[in-house]
């Protein structure tokens, strides 16, 4: 029987990808470290980032309550809101929407911007300038997007749970202090460390992921566009993954 | 202890040595033996059809291309052998002009000056990088573009700055890839005399890709034709002008459409 063409250039493609992700630890912790770009890459990746995961977090956070109060108020259980918003908020919806929102903005800039200098000669010609454009351009993005995004994570988390303050406020008499009371005693350490953990990996994902397949591109304006949307394509699956992967092994770490 | 020579310091020793070069892409082979010894003060060019593997064959002397088969020796070292810290000493001494000038776009001009300066500050022997970038920007007449981006810039602008980064390391030997394509006569003009003077200044070998013969005609000590893969026709552009090959006269005779 012959290998499907469509599932032999899949296992290619996660083969290059290992690959390419198998280099960046090669030269991830080696110098010369480029710390100028990487703190632009940090600035770019989270300041810029910023406004629209924290809108997204307080939308999230708002709609969340709305949502799910009338249910609540039901079965008469309106007290465990803020318990409920909180474990949900902070264990999946905060990372999951900041991941999937920097996927669609940074691993498409990413993808775009990497592209782009391929096609146009710029990272031949850094090369030949005697820098090693892999660690100038690869390694400060991965590691900006892997630092960048449990701190996005963290404001998507404080500020969804303000949005959902704000209606159970508006809806009952429950004071700010009461309130985040209720939700910090209802969060564990089962709840925290591994929300955080995969956060990392997610950062991960989107920074390696768009810069493979900036990097990668073929020439041509085509390929640049190819590269900005499979880029966040790649990444949004992938992240799925990690998530799930993250939720099993959490499973049997914290028993959730 | 070894006592070694520096090559630079024989004239007879040439600067770039290509022997029996082979380069494939997949079933693809666009270079099947190819040959060029580069001396001193010497301006090649290099004539050959879109997709002969001219630009293959230039990237293959800075270690952009892997070789499948030959020899490419810069300044007596032979690049597929060298080792990454080596291979960058060799390439701050070969400047190389891009076709699409390759500035950097998220960098202001004298940021793009400042690249390979800060990547070599061996090479600054004690000057001030602002002066030196200065310097370079008053060599092709855009001193007044510093804080520009490349958007803003024309096409003959960002050749001349990316002429202006390549210079600021003061290289020995230049590789210019389709130097005046997609520019106006009166631009590409400007960039040749620009090629002229920086020889004269820094006393460089260079290598040209080029499909301008205008550019070829008045540049040029030696002219090799690249055809099939491997020199098809080498001599001074007068005694090619004269060749009654048919593929080498290709390149010589005025369009004719009927």
């Amino acid at each position: 029987m012959e290998f499907p063409k469509s599932l032999y250039d899949f296992f290619e493609e996660v083969g290059e990808l290992s690959r390419f992700a198998g280099r960046f630890f090669q030269v991830a912790f080696s110098r010369p470290f480029e710390s100028k770009e990487l703190i632009k890459q940090c600035y770019i990746i989270g300041y810029k980032s910023l406004f629209l995961v924290a809108v997204t977090g307080f939308i999230m956070g708002l709609v969340l309550t709305l949502q799910v109060r009338p249910t609540m108020v039901e079965f008469g259980a309106v007290a465990y809101m803020p318990r409920m918003i909180g474990i949900s908020m902070v264990r999946e919806i905060g990372p999951m929407i900041t991941a999937l929102i920097c996927a669609g903005k940074i691993g498409s800039s990413i993808g775009a911007e990497l592209g782009s200098m391929k096609v146009t000669e710029q990272i031949d010609a850094m090369e030949v300038s005697g820098t090693n454009p892999f660690k100038y351009l690869v390694v400060t993005r991965v590691w900006a997007a892997i630092l960048m995004l449990p701190l996005l994570t963290f404001v998507a988390d404080a500020v969804g749970l303000f949005g959902s303050y704000l209606i159970e406020s508006s809806k009952g008499s429950v004071s700010f202090y009461q309130y985040y009371n209720y939700v910090f005693s209802s969060l564990v350490f089962g709840d925290i460390i591994p929300a955080t953990l995969k956060t990392f990996f997610f950062g991960f994902a989107i920074g390696i992921v768009g810069c493979y397949k900036g990097y990668t591109s073929n020439k041509g304006t085509e390929g640049v566009g190819k590269a900005a949307n499979s880029a966040v394509v790649t990444a949004s699956l992938l992240l799925f993954i990690i998530d799930f992967i993250a939720v099993m092994v959490a499973d049997i770490f914290w028993e959730i | 202890m070894m006592k070694t020579t520096n090559p630079l310091k024989e004239e007879n020793v040439p600067l770039v040595e290509i022997n029996n070069l082979k380069k494939s892409f997949g079933s693809n082979q666009v270079l099947k033996g190819f040959n060029l010894k580069l001396y001193p003060n010497e301006n090649v060019v290099i004539l050959g059809k879109s997709g002969s593997g001219k630009s293959v064959l230039i990237k293959c002397l800075v270690g952009l291309n892997d070789i499948d088969e030959g020899e490419v020796k810069v300044i007596g070292r032979s690049i597929p052998d060298m080792e990454r810290d080596e291979l960058d000493i060799i390439r701050s001494e070969v400047g190389f002009l891009f076709q699409g000038s390759a500035l950097y776009d998220s960098m202001t001009v004298r940021e793009n000056l400042l690249f390979p300066l800060r990547r070599h500050p061996e090479r600054m022997k004690g000057q001030n990088e602002d002066e030196l970038v200065l310097s370079a920007l008053r060599s092709v007449g855009l001193e007044h573009t510093l804080e520009l981006m490349p958007a803003e810039l024309s096409g003959g602008m960002k050749r001349r700055i990316a002429l202006a980064r390549m210079l600021i390391l003061k290289p020995k030997i230049i590789l210019y890839d389709e130097p005046t394509s997609g520019l106006d006569p009166i631009t590409s003009n400007e960039i040749i005399k620009l090629m002229f003077s920086i020889q004269k200044e820094l006393n460089t070998a260079s290598l040209i890709i080029t499909h301008d013969m205008d550019c070829a005609r008045v540049i040029s000590s030696r002219i090799i034709v690249l055809q099939d893969g491997i020199n098809y026709a080498e001599g001074t552009y007068d005694d090619l002008s004269r060749s009654e090959d048919p593929k080498v006269k290709a390149f010589f005779k005025e369009i004719q459409i009927f």
